[in-house]
């Protein structure tokens, strides 16, 4: 008989009772924390004089307001130095480990967990940050926590949730030149719209998420937040395990390796599985995704026409029209063309080694248009590292990138990046809200990172499938 | 260490005062509290930044905005669209309405996170259909000092002569009315099945959870 699906196995494995509001209590086995949304959360322990449950399963970085130029300290801004400072306090009195900036592991949180090996199949893991989402890649139930909700988890260990039904998408073909993962997240939200996840997890499966390498498959778990589902996940398979393999607490701990795989290899969905609805999507139709409004829902394929709003169902249309207005986007028209100011290559979703490495191929021989300020995010100090022992380094900035130290950065633009006025913005981040990027007056447009190198080369939006031979301007 | 006994939780099954509208589907969290008010340590003084850049120009001019106007001032109930609250996970966004005064809100439908955020402060997040929001949306607009009454339990809303129902989720609902949505002591009360869940558990080193109390 089946046992259900991964997310029925986890949370039986991880269900401790059921409260008397009817959620279940469930055992977390990763809490993530970062400067911004866990402060109150110990703040809160203290008044209630508690202490923190399960240290060891605990793990801090700093991401959000971590200057990503001058790193020394006290930082510049007063207020990153206090939420920092306080961080530190924390963590040291409570023994949690931190992958501090000190320590060559500092990076962003859901970019640190899967690089150190801590994040892994079956487990629970939750942080407040809604893209926790990302560590779904591994088949871990994953998912993003308000504050008084870490609060919970570091008194107790456990959280209070409600179990949700559970969508698959099947994304079944290949995909083809110049298009990635990206794409594929970018036109399921398009397709399923801003809140068609509520009260849903999505399991991505199919031939072309098989394909996909781990960074890929965090692409798209990163974004199902942004289709409204809190969790989503692949079920682990060999491309998840040669990348465990690899991490820091497998090397250390290799008989940990093969005492868990069978573990992860049980998890997994069964082949009779019964889902609550069912997706399938061509990846072979797929053609590279940019948004031109400003919701991430807001997406059309690069040769596609801007949509009339009355072309959209009654209660998109609202929205449509004022995203178009703040825009400035003629419906009728494609993105292609759209004026480039600033080009962002970062965030949680996009800024890994492979990320980073596809970039540089569009951009190398080539010069950042004049009219563009373009600059590189590495998602963790590691990531950072290694490419700049490739000469990836080297490629952006003499092609006239700025290349930062790691952090979110001009995602959310809680540091010193941001937009002005009302610049545009071609970025590989997650959400092009209005005022997002730092700027109530700033226009950002999402596409993948190789879309994001050819926007800043060309000033403008462009099918990076036509860039190779139009536009090369230097040796 | 059994601090939390003495955390007062209040029932919350029932909500009255008057009402503001906040029209608009997909308002995100980074729109409710813009994330430069984040960079703070605790949530204090949140409730004037609430919906900061949709209320103030770059010369802090204010916008049309319903938190601007005099006759919303009091309002402690919001009637929203659908989809609100979607996005970044900040707990900053329940916390700054709740500041500005919210006690409770009414929309179409909320994304969960927020909601949960919501429901860990005791604001309950009740839904109707888009009709019966944009009636009370309107009434709301006509009437700003009228009285709006959320019954928690049985899920109505009364205002003027009108009582509608809503829908509360089943586990919000038992939450606010038996006064068991800050959860922490309750769930800290079953520290030893945490314990034994733990153990079951292949990936969780034994060193990592705690002894007995």
């Amino acid at each position: 008989m089946s046992e259900g699906t991964l997310y029925d196995k986890v949370w039986d494995r991880h269900k401790v009772t059921t409260l008397p509001t009817g959620q279940d209590q469930l055992f977390v086995g990763l809490h993530l924390i970062h400067e911004v949304t866990s402060p109150q959360a110990f703040g809160m322990l203290r008044e209630r004089d508690l202490e923190v449950a399960y240290p060891e399963l605990t793990h801090a970085t700093v991401d959000h307001i971590i200057p990503t130029a001058d790193q020394s300290r006290p930082y510049d801004e007063d207020a990153a130095e206090e939420m920092m400072s306080e961080l530190e306090e924390n963590v040291r009195e409570a023994g949690i480990e931190f992958s501090d900036p000190n320590s060559g592991d500092q990076g962003i949180v859901h970019v640190v967990g899967p690089e150190q090996g801590l994040t892994q199949p079956g487990k629970t893991i939750v942080c407040g940050d809604s893209h926790t989402s990302t560590h779904g890649a591994f088949g871990a139930l994953a998912f993003g926590i308000g504050t008084s909700q870490i609060r919970d988890v570091l008194a107790t260990g456990t959280l209070a949730f409600e179990k949700q039904k559970v969508r698959k998408i099947e994304v079944e073909g290949e995909l083809g030149d110049g298009v990635e993962a990206k794409d594929v997240i970018l036109e399921i939200i398009r397709r399923l719209g801003t809140e068609g996840g509520v009260g849903y997890v999505y399991e991505y499966a199919g031939s072309a998420i098989e394909d996909l390498g781990m960074e890929g498959r965090m692409s798209i778990c990163n974004m199902s937040i942004e289709g409204g589902a809190r969790a989503g996940y692949v079920n682990p398979d060999e491309t998840t395990y040669e990348w465990l393999e690899e991490t820091d607490y497998f090397q250390e701990n290799p008989e940990k390796f093969e005492e868990l795989k069978p573990y992860w290899e049980s998890i997994r969905s069964d082949d009779d599985a019964e889902y609550d609805d069912v997706v399938t999507i061509d990846a072979d139709e797929l053609e590279p995704v940019v948004t031109w409004g400003t919701t991430p829902g807001q997406g059309i394929g690069i040769t596609e026409p801007i949509p009339e709003p009355e072309s959209l169902p009654a209660d998109k249309q609202d929205t449509a029209r004022r995203a178009q207005e703040h825009m400035r986007v003629e419906p009728g028209e494609t993105m292609e063309g759209y004026n480039i100011d600033v080009a962002f290559l970062g965030s949680c979703t996009n800024a890994r080694l492979p990320d980073l490495r596809r970039a540089a191929r569009i951009v190398e021989g080539r010069e950042v248009h004049d009219d563009v300020r373009a600059l590189v995010v590495p998602g963790s100090q590691r990531v950072q590292k290694t490419a700049e022992e490739e000469g990836l380094k080297e490629i952006f900035e003499e092609a006239g990138f700025e290349w930062r130290n790691a952090g979110c950065s001009m995602c959310l633009g809680m540091n010193e990046d941001q937009l002005e006025g009302d610049e545009a913005c071609a970025s590989s981040s997650n959400r092009n809200f209005v005022g997002r990027q730092g700027s109530k007056d700033g226009r950002t447009v999402l596409m993948n990172p190789r879309m994001v190198a050819a926007a800043a080369i060309t000033g403008e939006v462009t099918d990076v499938r036509e860039l190779p031979e139009a536009e090369v301007t230097a040796q | 260490m059994s601090g939390t006994d003495d955390v007062e939780i209040p029932e919350v099954d029932y909500v009255s005062g008057s009402g503001v509208p906040i029209r608009g589907n997909d308002i995100d969290t980074d729109q409710i509290i813009p994330a430069r008010f984040m960079k703070v340590v605790t949530f204090d003084g949140l409730g004037e930044f609430a919906f900061f850049d949709l209320r103030f120009d770059e010369d802090d001019d204010q916008k049309d905005h319903p938190f601007n106007e005099e006759r919303f001032q009091d309002s402690s109930v919001m009637v929203v669209n659908s989809n609100f609250g979607c996005g970044s996970s900040r707990e900053h966004a329940p916390q700054a309405l709740m500041r500005w005064g919210i006690d409770a809100i009414i929309g179409e439908s909320f994304a969960e996170i927020f909601a949960g955020n919501c429901l860990a402060l005791g604001i309950p997040t009740v839904t109707a259909d888009n009709e019966t929001i944009q009636a009370l949306q309107d009434w709301v607009d006509e009437n700003p000092d009228g009285e709006l009454e959320i019954d928690v339990e049985t899920e109505t809303v009364s205002y003027g002569s009108e009582t509608i129902d809503v829908t509360v989720d089943d586990a919000q609902r038992k939450a606010l009315v038996d006064g068991v949505w800050d959860t922490t002591a309750l769930m800290k009360s079953n520290a030893g099945a945490v314990r034994d869940t733990a153990r079951e558990l292949p990936y969780v080193e034994s060193e990592a959870i705690p002894e007995a109390e």
